[in-house]
């Protein structure tokens, strides 16, 4: 919402000369400024002149050269980047000196090797509405237009203003229009406000006789206000109506169509006109529309209604005429020929309109305030001010209207509790101190007991209905900076969960490896989960902005390996990374939401699938998980049939290691082998663990026995590894792969894997007896069970 | 025959130091060692002889000869100390490196900006005795909309550029807009009173600029207990406030509007780059827009059955990606989010 300090002053007394501190004060109120032009400042130095000819520039085809009279009859030559111009139109020139109001000063200089003596301007670059699309030609229609050389500010009939735009919440439909901002804003500065009676003159005879409205649904539409202006004639609006509601960023079209725009801006109050003539019998109805209804709107489209969704103004053969609240009908519109108006000011249930604009796609400045809630009691102060604006024209309402009124809001007094405005704000009003917040702005507040109030609330506030709506508006103008502050105590202690702090120590165990966190987008293209080697059912999006992220990731891995194709792509080869994050299987059955975890991935480019392997063995000997097993025996969609395995952890699968597939490297377009972890988080985080119990260190000495054997192919390393340990016996106190060999004399189809085993006892010191044994239970163990043959 | 010892036996102390001194290595020195005091050495020759006199003599020559052996070994001892020093002197200056010529550095990763954002915000918190909460990322109507007094076709779900998952009947399941659903699940779950954050991913149907992502993160902030006041919300965030960004920065509230908190307000803090005084980041105001806040609805507490009569909450909560951007002064948002080492690694900590 835009206003202008010169509008505001038409309601209240304003400053005016402090126009950032007034904008400090609207954003106090919550009425945000998104910022303050002042318009007509920095224009001097900027005058009429006359467009003498127009030549091509020598050396450059999107500038052109201008010759320009200032008056005294010399030509002065400017290049110009716009091309709306014709030779003897009027046009601002900004002559050399000039500072314009970004700052910039006016210099006389060469472009492409012209000179440029000054600066033809674009309206916007006066300050004067947002076009920027060419230069500002000037009207010169009338008494031939003003004389060279003239101030264009002067030529304009620029008085110095001040523009605010202001961010309006849903919730202040009051600041929708001119006098509300002006009227929040009154109340705080203490200062006088008042809108205006309109001054005019009615014309004889009665309304009643000439318009009739039906209202068959009194849930859509909760009063119609139907007036008949007579005497219109079509014509261009005053300058300064067109100049304020091009400043408001609206674009004057004819005296009628601006009025109401006027009107609207001003007392938040959307209105319609119809051509009378046009409208057979003078009767409106109003509906919900019914499936086939159609109607071509103002704009030119013809568009089909939907049954309880849009409702509609039909004509008395139920022709539609109008979309209610959302946009006029062609059939009925004003043209030049109008001579004649109907003008409807309504109030429509704010749901209805929001519906409707919203899947009609039509958003519009009267959309935008009926869905907040118009002021069902100013119709008829709308009307009236609508009729003097067009007064000059010789335009006159009609004597009488036509109300029909629908459902409208439930107006009761609230009760409001001064006990509980200050409970809820931890301030210390006194309740005489509430009226006192609440009047200026329109509430009626009566006592009611001791230390409660009953409030009426004003009509043109529908968005506030419970005791707590008002404490807020008292709170507004109380003002927030003078609420006190302190810190409640809380009886809780601050603290991470088990997950969020084991979360933590994998983050950092990662890092400890040098491995980067990266978190790539969970949104997948359709083919992504399939070129990642991933079969398989995902979500995917209703309304995504493109089919690129249209498909929600199941997996961590297209992810992270679109991050090594970037990285290699960008000459950075060899790049580490995880990340932690949530995947998205399909609903399980009977569920609603997706089936969501959390999964932790790794991807090592360069690196082969061992160094995924020890990845793990960190995180899980840091979890202290139970029992983790690498199962090679089945296959994992999308890794290396050879270099794949599942982590299982309890006996409950909990993630995958090992090598991506070449294939999927290769589609992908990564050279490097990429070894690659996941770990579902949620469901390790969730199994018993975390247990380091304490082995006690043993002062005697150990003794260290290594043993190779040759075992077959087929047997894991994992399995020869446990069965060592469970022959060695309490002995063992440390048990190390340190050395695999293949090769003669070792056997095809064999390998030598060889073990140092840590021997000690807490309680003395071995013998050769001991470690004897030791070595002689681990052989016979992996002979008969693994069939694996100590080597000498 | 005692003559002969006394004589040799000068000439032995008169010449040992000499010859001690001049050993140039170890090996050496262990050479004139053995040469004057070993099994076969000069003096335990002479010591030899000495059985030969009668007691006296034995006893004088005896006492003389120790002297002469001491005197030899205290040489020794010294010679044998320089010449260790400077014997490990050479080594040291052989084994001399140029500390700077180091070829493979060691390396560390890094933890995602926006994680490290994460933790430092959490952990201020944490100090100030609020719990930490998670939840789906993929929500319900109910949960995202309905339950924070956003019934379907409010105006203000237009406040939201939402992300529907094909779930369900349509428009139902949501990829979650903000993190407040959380609130909801808190709510629901547990009893107040109630002290937490919410930190989490959240989503938007935004086309990726340099401000801007689909995915971005907020932390929101929940307090329900009795006799929580609007004062409280103030405090609490302004006390967040000179914790997190340091002393000179605070806090202020302005009206403004939520359908879940009422009253609503906007949380700004002072400019981070001018302190307050007014510059290009902040356009001149001095302030720069965190996030929103307020007092819990009183249709939110109905809505998880809590009775507003009885319990009162504030909620706040704001944007994480662009504090974790100010604070290294990154300008584009999606610099972030390409996993590009080159960036990453930037940031240890």
């Amino acid at each position: 919402m835009k206003v202008l300090l010169s509008w505001l002053r038409e309601f209240a007394p304003f400053p005016d000369d402090d126009p950032v501190g007034l904008g400090d004060v609207m954003s106090d109120l919550g009425m945000a400024v998104e910022s303050v032009d002042r318009i007509g400042e920095g224009l001097d130095g900027i005058v009429v002149a006359r467009v003498l000819a127009l030549r091509p520039h020598p050396n450059a085809d999107k500038i052109q050269l201008v010759d320009v009279d200032l008056g005294d009859g010399e030509a002065l030559q400017i290049c110009c980047g716009a091309f709306n111009m014709a030779e003897s139109d009027l046009v601002p020139l900004a002559t050399l000196g000039t500072v314009m109001p970004g700052g910039m000063e006016i210099a006389r200089r060469k472009l492409r090797g012209e000179w440029s003596n000054g600066m033809l301007c674009s309206g916007k670059e006066l300050g004067l509405g947002d076009d920027h699309s060419g230069i500002l030609v000037l009207d010169s229609s009338d008494v031939g237009g003003p004389a060279l050389g003239t101030p264009i500010t002067e030529a304009l009939g620029i008085t110095p203003d001040v523009l605010y735009d202001l961010e309006i919440n849903p919730n202040r439909p009051d600041a929708m229009s001119v006098a509300g901002v002006a009227r929040d804003l009154a109340a705080r500065l203490h200062l006088p406000f008042a809108i205006p009676e309109p001054q005019i003159e009615l014309v004889a005879g009665d309304a009643a006789e000439l318009v009739s409205v039906e209202l068959l649904d009194p849930d859509l539409c909760g009063r119609f206000h139907a007036r008949v202006i007579d005497g219109v004639h079509i014509e261009p609006s005053p300058p300064w109506i067109a100049e304020r509601l091009t400043a408001l960023g609206m674009r004057p079209i004819n005296n009628v169509v601006d009025a109401s725009n006027y009107v609207m801006l001003e007392l938040g109050q959307p209105n319609h006109t119809y051509d009378l003539a046009k409208l057979p019998d003078g009767t409106l109805r109003v509906r919900w529309a019914v499936d086939g209804d159609t109607i071509t709107t103002l704009d030119g489209v013809e568009r089909g209604l939907v049954a309880g969704r849009d409702g509609v103004i039909t004509d008395g053969a139920d022709v539609p005429v109008g979309i209610a609240g959302v946009m006029g009908g062609a059939s009925t519109e004003i043209s030049d020929t109008t001579t004649s108006v109907l003008l409807e000011c309504a109030w429509w249930r704010p749901m209805a309109i929001a519906v409707s604009s919203k899947y009609l796609g039509l958003r519009s400045e009267a959309s935008a305030r009926f869905e907040r809630g118009v002021d069902p009691d100013v119709v008829d102060l709308a009307a009236r001010r609508l009729a003097e604006l067009l007064a000059p024209s010789g335009a006159r309402l009609v004597e009488g209207s036509v109300t029909a009124d629908g459902e409208l809001p439930d107006r009761s007094p609230v009760r409001v509790r001064a006990d509980r405005v200050n409970r809820l704000l931890g301030t210390e009003l006194e309740p005489a101190e509430i009226p006192a917040l609440l009047e200026p702005i329109g509430f009626v507040v009566e006592p009611a007991g001791e230390r409660d109030f009953l409030v009426t609330i004003p009509s043109f506030r529908f968005d506030t209905t419970t005791e707590t709506d008002i404490v807020e508006e008292i709170a507004r103008h109380h003002g927030y900076s003078r609420i006190p502050r302190r810190v409640p105590t809380s009886t809780q202690t601050g603290s991470l969960s088990p997950v969020q702090r084991d979360r933590r120590t994998v983050r950092q165990v990662l890092v400890g490896l040098g491995i980067h966190e990266a978190m790539p987008l969970p949104f997948l293209a359709p083919g992504d989960l399939a070129s990642a080697g991933l079969p398989g059912e995902a979500v995917t999006l209703t309304n995504p902005l493109a089919a690129e992220e249209s498909v929600l990731r199941t997996s961590l891995r297209p992810g992270l390996l679109r991050a090594v194709a970037y990285n290699e792509s960008h000459r950075t080869d060899g790049v580490s990374l995880f990340e932690i994050g949530q995947v998205f299987g399909v609903p399980a059955l009977g569920a609603v939401l997706p089936d969501e975890r959390e999964h932790l991935g790794v991807v090592l480019a360069g690196r082969e699938a061992p160094a995924a392997v020890q990845v793990w063995e960190l995180v899980h000997r840091t979890l202290g998980l139970p029992s983790p097993e690498i199962d090679q025996g089945r296959a994992v969609a999308g890794l290396h049939p050879g270099r794949a395995a599942v982590l299982t952890s309890g006996g409950v699968d909990v993630g995958e290691v090992g090598e991506i597939d070449p294939g999927v490297l290769a589609a992908l377009g990564i050279r490097e082998r990429v070894a690659w972890l996941q770990v579902d988080l949620g469901t390790v985080l969730g199994l018993p663990h975390g247990e380091h119990p304490y082995r006690p260190i043993s002062r005697y000495p150990s003794s260290d026995l290594d043993l190779a054997f040759e075992v077959d192919e087929t047997v894991p390393a994992a399995r020869v590894t446990a069965a060592v340990r469970d022959a060695a016996g309490d002995l063992l106190v440390d048990l190390r792969l340190f050395d695999v060999f293949r090769g003669a004399p070792v056997p095809e189809g064999h390998r030598s894997l060889a073990y140092r085993l840590r021997l000690q006892a807490p309680d003395r010191t071995l013998t050769d007896d001991d470690i004897a044994s030791v070595r002689d239970a681990v052989a016979a163990t992996l002979a008969s069970s693994l069939d694996a043959t100590l080597r000498a | 025959m005692t003559d002969d010892i006394t004589e040799t036996l000068e000439q032995i102390g008169a010449e040992a130091p000499d010859r001690i001194a001049a050993a140039a290595s170890l090996d050496e020195l262990r050479a004139v060692e053995a040469d004057l005091l070993g099994k076969k050495g000069e003096l335990t020759a002479l010591k030899k002889g000495l059985g030969a006199l009668g007691p006296d003599e034995r006893r004088a020559a005896g006492q003389a000869m120790n002297d002469v052996r001491a005197a030899v070994e205290s040489a020794l001892a010294g010679r044998r100390d320089a010449l260790e020093s400077s014997e490990r002197a050479l080594t040291l200056a052989a084994e001399r490196l140029d500390l700077t010529e180091v070829v493979d550095h060691a390396s560390r990763g890094s933890l995602h900006l926006v994680t490290q954002t994460w933790d430092r915000l959490v952990d201020v918190f944490l100090g100030m005795g609020f719990t930490v909460a998670e939840g789906p990322e993929v929500e319900t109507d109910w949960y995202n909309f309905e339950a924070l007094n956003i019934p379907a076709a409010h105006p203000a779900r237009g406040m939201w550029d939402t992300l529907y998952v094909d779930l369900g009947e349509p428009e139902t399941v949501v990829l979650r807009t903000h993190t407040s659903p959380v609130q909801i699940r808190v709510m629901t779950d547990g009893e107040p009173p109630i002290y937490a954050v919410m930190p989490g991913r959240v989503f938007r149907r935004d086309t990726a600029d340099a401000s801007h992502m689909p995915v971005f993160h907020q932390i929101e902030g929940l307090v329900v207990d009795r006799g929580i006041s609007f004062a409280d919300l103030a405090g609490t965030l302004e006390a967040f406030t000179t914790a997190y960004f340091g002393g000179a920065i605070h806090s202020r509230l302005r009206p403004s509007y939520f359908p879940f908190t009422e009253p609503s307000a906007e949380y700004d803090i002072n400019c981070l780059f001018c302190e307050g005084a007014g510059c290009r980041t902040c356009g001149q105001t001095g302030w720069l827009e965190l996030g929103g806040c307020g007092m819990v609805h009183p249709n939110v507490l109905r809505n998880v059955d809590l009775d507003p009569e009885e319990w009162t909450g504030f909620a706040f909560g704001f944007g994480l990606d662009r504090l974790a951007l100010m604070r290294h002064g990154v300008d584009d948002i999606r610099e972030m989010y390409t996993g590009d080492v080159r960036f990453l690694e930037q940031f240890p900590a």
